[in-house]
């Protein structure tokens, strides 16, 4: 392996935002991270067929990509969890090669992982130092010298947590924001952040925006991995493409748009991206009236229409998922009515909710939504299994043959459906879940937060899913935390604000602002 | 430098392709290679009067282990089989006595009755285990290691600590009887297993059995009633050990206070060296029975060949070390 490797990337980056960088090192490996030809490959299986990425002091450095493109396999390697088949990484011109996380945050790269994992019974500053608690006379912890780091790194940072604070008293939003300090406490160069907006509400993400651009302006090199695309055209000076783990193309986010990113991603041009049509009706097939949840949700009053979607937006916290729950069956002690068809229900399990009618695709789908250890088949059949199984026998015909049916139905891409459910990408899992209760036959589906961490592609898939059912006649429930795809899917908005119906909303009345200025 | 990783990625190959098929036949593949190496080390073990008394000796772990698999693939565990093996033999023994140790007026009784009084203490020892784990949302560990010390402690008090001796004919005829040549004990099992491998594989309830081991959340999501899955599996559970303890008692000819003493232990392992995940929702009740098998095969064998008893233990320890590892390594690989 050669060292040296600045030279054989076209030069095409930008230097005016790199002065910082340009002043102290050498042009030529003037780079804070260059990688060149990384490969990958498991049991013969390609990950990275050829990764490359060159980051600048001083700059945000977008890193996109598709599900099974490469990112995942590439941070893996360049933090030294996992060994790489050829290719080489630089830090700072140097060559590395590292075997553990340690070391790479020795070297000066730190990571902020979309999994979070604070320890919740402690305090904000001693998650932050962890491990490396600042000690006085007799090894004892000088807590009020690491309370003091953690409130000067807050601070810096523009977060406005309580160093004191129990963790477990934060919201995930907050949590995430700890962890981003955490991470930034190393004091590393390079700031790797995966998907780090994904559990922020709109608050947090401005906290986070501002602390990235004081980083950026501070010299340090982010790169930043967001499957939203809007985020990475407000927030990036440079981009770096992985399609099927090969590098595809590079260069400055100010001379490319929306469309050109999202080309260069799937690897075609994508036509539309809300896929809506259906058209409302007038009969009301759900309608809820006074629904309350002691200390969550109060008088809670709306109705959704034959051909309808309407939309629940609202910022974390506002209940809106507690309340499709009420809806479905999973929480008691709920007051107020609710009508299917004209038909009063009064669902006190998910089994009677489904028998009125309803069906819930929830939060989580990892979390909630699949028994991954399970095959297609069978979650599939999962809210079925009364019907399937005749006096308690399962009927493994009909069973196989609805699970066919729903795979060609919604073009869920499986190679059999004998295949372990986890072994599909995301939109297909999620599509796993939408066909199980689809098979159900509901008159209202409820969906939370449907295209939660994905693409644009898979998010139209699940778009003209339920775009398709709306126009069947049935009623579309959506809970979204994207203003965006509610504005684009649906024909009226409900805001919620703690608890509470802020506002109800016709499409067209409504644009994003008014939306987050009544949510908020 | 790169046939060096060329050759890491194919010795990486051969470990994967290696678990897949340890995944698949490992556990059988590992009992005929101990029969094997068994056979040729003894001239005994491959006959049939040795093979009847492997069975035999089988035949009880097995029916616990294939309770405690239910428990398992739920995500639960069942740490009381041994003792309520023990008060449901104690309690059907009493029934079955011709001696007025046990006080139980008009006794003994029709054999069929005292059994159906073995099952009945067995399946309300698991309902209460059963009902305290859905209702109160006590971790099943803690509950049953309760169980196990009540179930224990009511056995002692039941029998005022003395064995209870002289049962009738017919009901030690269930331990000694033959049926074609076949000990009646491994009939038991064999009919046992196959309801289970029924059960799980073919009806409404097994899929509601993977499902909540698999992800409850899910699982209730889909209109499963999680609980009631729960309370039913520490019912099957309750009920086959209240069965092996009348096992034991028919074979031992007395229901005895100390019988069943880390039964558990041995039902656990035969479920873990099965290959059934104590993270729930894989695993079945084939491998818990080859499990119980190998675990009977080895003591047998290491009987046979005079080791002393004490190393049973410990390869019995290696084992299940051993095969929780192998799950580890699956799992890893899935990730």
């Amino acid at each position: 392996m050669t060292s040296g490797t600045g030279r054989i990337v076209p030069d095409r980056t930008v230097r005016n935002r790199t002065k910082i960088a340009l002043g102290r090192r050498d042009p030529v490996s003037s780079a804070l991270l260059d990688v060149l030809g990384l490969t990958k490959s498991f049991d013969g299986v390609v990950a990275l067929a050829d990764g490359r990425f060159r980051l600048e002091a001083g700059t945000v450095h977008a890193l996109c990509g598709g599900n099974g493109a490469g990112k995942s396999t590439f941070l893996s390697i360049v933090m030294g969890i996992q060994p790489r088949d050829s290719g080489t990484i630089a830090v700072a011109g140097k060559p590395v090669a590292f075997t553990h996380p340690s070391q790479a945050l020795a070297a000066g790269i730190a990571i902020i992982e979309q999994e979070l994992s604070p320890v919740l019974d402690l305090t904000v500053a001693e998650n932050i130092f962890l491990g490396r608690e600042p000690v006085a006379a007799f090894g004892r912890i000088d807590f009020a010298a690491m309370r003091r780091d953690a409130e000067r790194l807050l601070r810096q940072l523009g977060f406005a947590i309580d160093p004191g604070a129990v963790m477990r008293t934060l919201s995930i939003g907050q949590m995430q924001l700890v962890e981003i300090a955490k991470a930034l406490s190393h004091d590393a160069q390079i700031i790797i952040m995966d998907e780090p907006t994904s559990a922020l509400g709109e608050t947090e993400v401005g906290q986070l925006y501002a602390a990235v651009k004081r980083l950026r302006d501070a010299g340090k090199g982010i790169v930043y991995v967001s499957h939203r695309l809007t985020e990475i055209l407000e927030l990036a000076d440079h981009y770096t493409v992985f399609r099927d783990g090969r590098y595809v193309s590079s260069g400055r986010v100010a001379e490319i748009d929306r469309a050109g990113l999202i080309g260069m991603i799937v690897g075609r041009a994508l036509s539309e991206e809300y896929v809506k049509t259906n058209v409302p009706g007038e009969a009301i097939r759900l309608a809820v009236d006074g629904l309350s949840l002691p200390g969550t949700l109060s008088d809670i009053s709306f109705t959704v229409r034959a051909g309808e979607i309407v939309g629940f937006y609202g910022l974390l916290g506002a209940g809106r998922t507690e309340l499709m729950e009420c809806l479905f069956g999973l929480q008691r002690g709920w007051t107020g009515r609710m009508t299917v068809d004209s038909v009063p229900v009064r669902a006190a399990s998910p089994r009677a909710a489904m028998d009125a009618g309803l069906a819930l695709v929830t939060e989580d789908r990892k979390q909630s939504g699949l028994v991954l250890t399970s095959s297609v088949r069978e979650n599939l059949s999962l809210a079925m299994l009364p019907a399937l199984s005749p006096r308690g026998v399962m009927d493994r015909k009909r069973e196989a043959g609805a699970a066919v049916e729903a795979i060609r139905r919604f073009g869920i891409r499986t190679a059999t459906d004998r295949l372990a459910v986890g072994s599909l990408s995301g939109g297909n899992q999620q599509k796993v879940v939408i066909g199980r209760f689809d098979m159900t036959t509901p008159k209202v589906f409820l969906f939370d937060e449907p295209t939660f961490f994905f693409y644009v592609w898979a998010k139209s898939e699940i778009y003209s899913i339920m775009s398709e059912f709306a126009s069947k006649g049935g009623a579309v429930v959506m809970v979204s935390g994207e203003a965006e795809e509610i504005l684009g899917m649906c024909d009226r908005i409900v805001v919620m604000r703690q608890g509470r119906v802020a506002a109800i909303l016709e499409r067209g009345q409504a644009d994003q602002q008014t939306m987050l200025h009544l949510a908020a | 430098m790169s046939a060096g990783s060329i050759g890491t990625g194919r010795r990486m190959a051969g470990a994967r392709v290696a678990v897949e098929y340890m995944k698949r036949y490992g556990i059988v593949t590992a009992f005929f290679a101990l029969c094997i190496v068994l056979s040729l080390v003894s001239d005994y073990f491959l006959s049939v009067g040795n093979i009847v008394n492997v069975l035999r000796q089988t035949s009880i772990n097995g029916v616990l282990a294939i309770g405690m698999t239910f428990v398992i693939l739920t995500r639960g565990i069942d740490l009381s089989v041994g003792s309520v093996a023990a008060l449901a033999g104690i309690v059907a023994t009493s029934f079955a006595t011709r001696s007025t140790i046990a006080g139980i007026p008009g006794a003994p009784y029709p054999a069929l009755l005292a059994i159906a009084v073995g099952l009945l203490v067995g399946l309300a020892s698991g309902g209460v285990s059963g009902g305290i784990v859905t209702r109160f949302r006590v971790p099943p560990f803690v509950v049953t290691l309760g169980m196990l010390s009540i179930a224990r402690g009511l056995t002692l008090l039941y029998a005022g600590g003395r064995p209870i001796p002289d049962l009738t004919p017919q009901f030690r005829w269930i331990g000694t009887s033959e049926v074609f040549g076949v000990p009646l004990p491994i009939l038991v099992l064999a009919v046992v297993f196959a309801v289970a491998w029924w059960v799980l594989g073919y009806t409404r309830f097994g899929r509601q059995v993977y499902a909540t081991g698999g992800n409850p959340r899910a699982a209730t999501s889909s209109g499963i009633n999680v609980s009631r899955v729960r309370l039913l599996v520490y019912l099957i559970s309750g009920g086959l050990a209240g069965l092996a303890g009348i096992m034991l008692a028919a074979r031992t000819g007395s229901g005895l206070t100390q019988a069943g003493i880390s039964y558990e232990l041995d039902a656990i392992a035969a479920v873990v060296i099965g290959g059934t995940s104590l993270s729930g929702g894989v695993g079945g009740v084939t491998g818990t029975l080859f499990g119980a098998l190998i675990i009977g095969v080895m003591n047998n064998g290491l009987d046979l060949l005079g080791v002393d008893s004490n190393y049973q233990q410990i390869f019995k320890g290696l084992m299940i070390v051993g095969a929780v590892m192998l799950d580890s390594a699956r799992r890893g690989e899935a990730h």
